[in-house]
């Protein structure tokens, strides 16, 4: 078994950042200029990867599938970002948002990159406001913090419900005035469909133009995959239509290993499925658990409406199961609750998968919350619930209002439905403490590495993680790699690993296009997502895992020989995109399943149903399992495990209690 | 609010930008009232493939309102008859039993159709890089908080970031004016401090390349900002306006 | 002067020249109509006749004649200008369009209704301005308050007059507002009284003007 080196740097956990900072070695101005880096993605880290490499001198290339930039869905976060800045005076600090990120990942996580990340979380949030993102800030001009879910400070800035759009803005902008610059090339509307390696070195990508259907070669000194997660491979997310594993399976193949690629997480309030048509899942904050009660019918199959049901009839499970923590119980565990509670016969609306989030309390909490504000005496009912229902507007108004566009219900009314969804991959490509994969001068950036996250993520770090990545930590670790290319000048992409690569592209377009077969794209994605979803999502066991990947692996013959794709290859054709990527979430379900079932412990978002406390909690194995599992590939369905083992020498292990 | 739509499409159906397109009509039945108007066009796609046809091209992504891709001018209006919603937030229940729904691309000289239903916004793009940012590095920022900001500033510089660059402005106006995507941008960072000290610069350079790109101008017929799904106000386009000229008027 | 012409030449810059040159036509149009009112004095245009007497002799008048024909002519320009560039701005245009789902359907028609008024301006130039200036029917016994009686008998006239007026009200609706919103006033305090002002402005004037043709051709006035 080959050791992985995760390069992590002597010293005290809290200087070997700043100390590895100041030795890395560096690239002089006029080396950079003839250093070439391919950037693929142009989210929050490959936006900010991209801005800052250029801004150091690099000529950069930047891909993305979508018509913009500005489109990568980093953009739909809504929540927040976290940053270690104790603006508000209570006990925040650099440890501290270390140890909450340790901790809601279930220990997991490599020690070096989570305190790395909290110490330049700080310097991000200078960053965006120096561009102009318009965070949210109190009446005295300065920033406002909320609090988030994992936390007992405020240390969550944000810009309305939309933070992750004005973040990508930010990051966006920056890159535009490089593009302006002449520093970056941008490639929009290129879809990645290989990396080149050269001398087992990365060199360069193979890109599709989606509009013209023509394969181009594009050379780098290094390559930065920065693709974001791979949750579309459950079909339903709420991830966007195009995410997708694409370019990290195609690192992957190429000898970069993928590290804990069952750690998903199944994010507890979207809005439940309506039907067979749905075609993605929309997320309602996190925040919404302040103030709604979670519950079921006591009965169960009851088919009355909500406000049939009287009060004693209730089941407010969360409560009932949580006393201690109640609606506000981590991600993991009010999904798992949720999904009890309806796999035992006590779900409600239409499809009997869904659990009702109730404000009628909280109308009526608040309304006479005003009322004794504004000194009335014997309040009837419904002004209680008129201004009850105002103060809700002013807090929630652009979620209530989005549910009922989505739903028709109008959740002032009747008790919003919510079903949890696949949301975030805490898996992906391994990285070194440079960033770097298993394949010398491959990068990976955010959500498309592993190292932060551990088992579970919290909310709000997501957007941290990327743009610590991009801004931060990636312009200077990459010299580490860089320093020693600087006598490699660049090359011709008419090279014989360049030709075969894009032989090898082309000829698996053709293969799919000439395939013919009856079924469309879509037919294959919903039933590998099913199998994932009910497998391979919020509760697994050995058995279903078992079946489960003989079940994928005859889908993934079905597949190559009765996909139907219309169109030509020379045209714009997002059949043919679409089946290119669900070919590798094929594989990819694979590999997952074998992943979950290599892992016989619970952790965070991994819950082995062999694996619990006599009342269902998640049991961890830290004497087995406190390890990254590193997957190589080998063959079509054989993959090989590599082991990093976590240590922890600030941190003790600790079991997770919300009772 | 449960129910099943028999509908009748008409729907621009174009090869690629060097064709002349036409409309190509189709009925689609059983259409559930629960569904997005994306999804409904996944049904209609699903039976072409099935019956050996194209299917049709359309942008998305994020089929939730934010990543500004979709982009369907339907029954005359972009993102359809709502108001404040995008294509892919339109539910069926919207439209009745056996209506006509006329689904076109977004129509301008500065947005070519690349096919079918999706149009070339690059222009945007290059609008954002010819002045769209604060010339900042990475590193060189102060403490965040060292600048105070009204927070009445910050809220509106935040209405106006809230722009999601689908283009239903151009969509809308009868000019194909983009003034209004522009001039979000320019507003939001000429109310921030940060942005203020190149507010002049950068409304010149944005205009221009506007210009350049082959958008109209504007008529100030209000249509961009009632067609917009994020509700950017008139308001930006006047900020936009004092900017450009105090600066062409007063630089040295 | 070449940032001048970049700066007038530009979108932005062609919209403030037609803000400009319309707001400097509302003002004329505030004078035009304060004087024509006159005739509601019942007075057999005495007053009417001695302002346009006024009118007629003031070197300061004649000169600012000049400069308003001038501001019109720049105003017709650069709203043909503006006609013509926009129209290019969308070469393959809408099956279906619904426009007044968002906008009000005489913003969308400033052209066509500028075109009206042009062509009613001519008529209107024929009947009086052509006959007091470069003719030399103008005499103490057939004054131009005399030749409005004339001209207004006709019903062919009045009507066109009227509809004339109505083009007029239309056309100032919009173009009060939507000048201030191109020089940049557009501020939530202020913009919904200038709106205010403008739809008073708009509808006084057009009234006003329309009721003239009407009071004559009914013998309303003597």
């Amino acid at each position: 078994m080959t050791k992985l080196d995760a390069k992590i740097p002597e010293g005290s956990l809290a200087e070997k950042w700043t100390k590895y900072r100041s030795s890395v070695p560096l690239v002089n101005p006029a080396n950079k200029r003839s250093l070439e880096i391919v950037i693929v993605g142009s989210g929050l880290a490959g936006a900010s990867a991209a801005a800052s490499l250029a801004e150091l001198g690099y000529k950069v290339k930047v891909f993305c599938f979508q018509d913009s930039p500005r489109r990568a869905h980093s953009i739909a976060a809504q929540g927040g970002i976290n940053a270690a800045k104790n603006y508000q005076n209570d006990g925040d600090s650099i440890y501290r948002l270390f140890y909450d990120t340790i901790k809601g990942g279930d220990y997991r996580s490599r020690e070096a990159n989570v305190h790395r990340l909290a110490e330049v979380s700080g310097s991000i949030i200078d960053q965006c406001v120096a561009q102009g993102v318009p965070f949210a800030r109190e009446y005295g001009g300065l920033l406002s913090n909320r609090s988030f879910g994992g936390t007992q400070v405020q240390r969550t800035f944000y810009a309305a419900g939309q933070t992750g759009q004005q973040l990508l803005l930010g990051a966006y902008s920056s890159l535009q005035r490089q593009v302006g610059m002449g520093n970056v090339k941008m490639y929009t509307r290129h879809e990645m469909l290989d990396v080149v390696t050269i001398d087992g070195k990365a060199r360069g990508i193979i890109a599709r133009d989606s509009v013209t259907g023509a394969l181009e070669r594009h050379f780098g000194h290094a390559v930065l995959l920065c693709t974001g997660g791979y949750g579309n491979v459950f079909y339903l997310s709420t991830n966007a239509m195009g995410s997708n594993v694409t370019a990290a399976w195609k690192a992957h193949k190429k000898g970069a290993f993928i590290a804990n690629p069952c750690y998903t997480q199944i994010h507890p309030t979207c809005i439940p499925v309506s039907g067979d048509h749905q075609s993605k899942l929309t997320l309602m904050s996190e925040s919404l658990r302040n103030d709604g009660r979670i519950w079921v019918p006591k009965k169960e199959n009851d088919t009355r409406k909500a406000n049939e049901i009287p009060e004693e009839e209730r089941d407010y499970y969360l409560e009932r199961r949580y006393p201690a923590f109640g609606n506000l119980v981590p991600r993991d565990i009010a999904s798992r609750a949720a999904k009890e509670r309806c796999d035992a016969g006590f779900g409600v609306g239409a499809s009997k998968m869904a659990v009702y989030l109730d404000y009628a309390a909280a109308i009526i909490r608040y309304g006479q919350g005003e009322a004794n504000k504004h000194n009335m005496q014997n309040p009837s009912y419904e002004e209680i619930q008129a201004m009850g229902k105002a103060v809700v507007k002013e807090k929630y108004g652009n979620l209530f209002d989005m549910y009922k566009q989505i739903t028709g219900e109008d959740p002032y009314e009747v008790p919003m439905r919510i079903y949890p969804a696949v949301h975030y991959t805490m898996g992906g490509l391994w990285v070194d403490y440079n960033l770097m994969t298993t394949v010398p001068g491959l990068y990976a950036l955010g959500e498309a590495n592993f190292s932060d996250h551990g088992a579970n993520r919290l909310g709000a770090s997501a957007l941290m993680q990327g743009l610590a990545d991009g801004y931060f930590v990636i312009p200077y670790t990459i010299g580490a790699y860089l320093a020693s290319e600087i006598r490699t000048p660049a090359m011709s992409t008419d090279s014989a690993p360049f030709v075969a690569a894009e032989k090898e592209v082309r000829e698996r377009l053709e293969t799919l296009m000439n395939i013919k077969g009856n079924k469309p794209v879509d037919y294959f994605h919903k039933r590998l997502g099913k199998i994932m979803w009910d497998e391979c999502g919020m509760a697994r066991s050995e058995k279903g895992l078992k079946a489960s990947i003989k079940e994928i692996q005859a889908l993934q013959k079905e597949f190559w020989s009765d996909v139907k794709i219309p169109g030509e290859i020379d045209n714009l054709n997002p059949e043919l995109e679409k089946a290119g990527r669900v070919a590798d979430f094929l594989e990819l379900g694979e590999l997952m399943c074998i992943d979950a079932l290599d892992r016989n412990e619970s952790c965070g978002g991994h819950f082995r149903t062999e694996y619990q406390t006599e009342d269902g909690e998640a049991l961890r194995d830290d004497k087995n399992y406190a390890y990254v599992a590193a997957w190589e590939y080998e063959k079509q369905s054989t993959f090989k495990l590599h082991k990093e083992e976590l240590k922890y020498e600030n941190i003790k292990i600790a079991q997770r209690s919300y009772k | 609010m449960e129910g099943n739509l028999n509908l009748t499409l008409k729907i621009w159906r174009q090869k690629n930008a060097r064709v002349a397109g036409k409309f190509e009509t189709y009925q689609v039945s059983g259409i559930s009232t629960d569904m997005s108007f994306l999804e409904m066009i996944d049904v209609l796609n699903n039976r072409l493939i099935e019956e050996g046809d194209d299917p049709v091209a359309f942008d998305h992504d994020c089929r939730e309102g934010i990543c500004g891709m979709c982009s369907m001018y339907i029954n005359g209006r972009p993102h359809g008859p709502n108001r404040g919603v995008t294509t892919c937030q339109l539910h069926m229940r919207s439209f009745k039993d056996g209506q006509t729904i006329t689904v076109e691309p977004w129509r301008s000289s500065a947005f070519p159709v690349i096919k079918d239903l999706v149009v070339n916004r690059s222009a945007f793009d290059r609008i954002i890089a010819a002045g769209g940012f604060v010339s900042v590095n990475t590193g060189n920022a102060q403490d965040a908080n060292s600048l105070p900001i009204p927070k009445e500033n910050a809220d509106q510089a935040f209405a106006a970031a809230a722009c999601i660059g689908c283009g239903a402005c151009v969509a809308a106006c009868k000019n194909a004016s983009a003034m209004l995507f522009t001039s979000a941008k320019i507003s939001q960072l000429a109310l921030l401090p940060q942005g203020q000290v190149e507010a002049g610069k950068r409304a010149e350079a944005m205009v221009a390349q506007m210009d350049e790109e082959g958008f109209g101008a504007c008529s100030n017929t209000g249509a961009c900002e009632a067609e917009c799904p994020k509700g950017i106000s008139l308001e930006n386009i006047a900020r936009m306006n004092r900017e450009y000229f105090s600066s062409t008027f007063s630089s040295k | 002067m070449a940032w001048l012409a970049k700066s007038l030449n530009s979108s932005l810059g062609k919209k403030l020249i037609m803000a400009i040159t319309g707001l400097f036509l509302i003002s004329f149009l505030l004078v035009h109509c304060g004087l024509n009112a006159t005739i509601f004095l019942n007075d057999g245009g005495a007053a009417f006749n001695e302002g346009a007497e006024f009118m007629a002799h003031n070197p300061i008048i004649r000169t600012m004649e000049i400069v308003l024909f001038g501001g019109l002519l720049l105003h017709i320009f650069d709203g043909l200008r503006l006609w013509l560039a926009n129209k290019k701005k969308r070469p393959v245009a809408y099956a279906v369009v619904d426009g007044a789902a968002n906008s009000k359907w005489y913003s969308r028609s400033m052209g066509l209704l500028g075109t009206l008024l042009l062509i009613f301006l001519i008529v209107h130039l024929r009947h009086f301005w052509y006959f007091s200036r470069l003719t030399n029917d103008l005499t103490e016994t057939h004054t131009l308050y005399n030749e409005m009686q004339i001209v207004f008998q006709s019903p062919i006239v009045v009507l066109i007059y009227v509809l004339g007026c109505i083009s007029l009200g239309y056309h100032l609706l919009h173009g009060f507002q939507s000048a201030f919103q191109t020089m940049g006033w557009n501020h939530p305090k202020y913009t919904p009284t200038i709106k205010t002002i403008g739809a008073i402005y708009s509808i006084i004037i057009a009234a006003l003007f329309a009721a003239m043709p009407i009071a004559f051709y009914f013998n309303l006035i003597q």
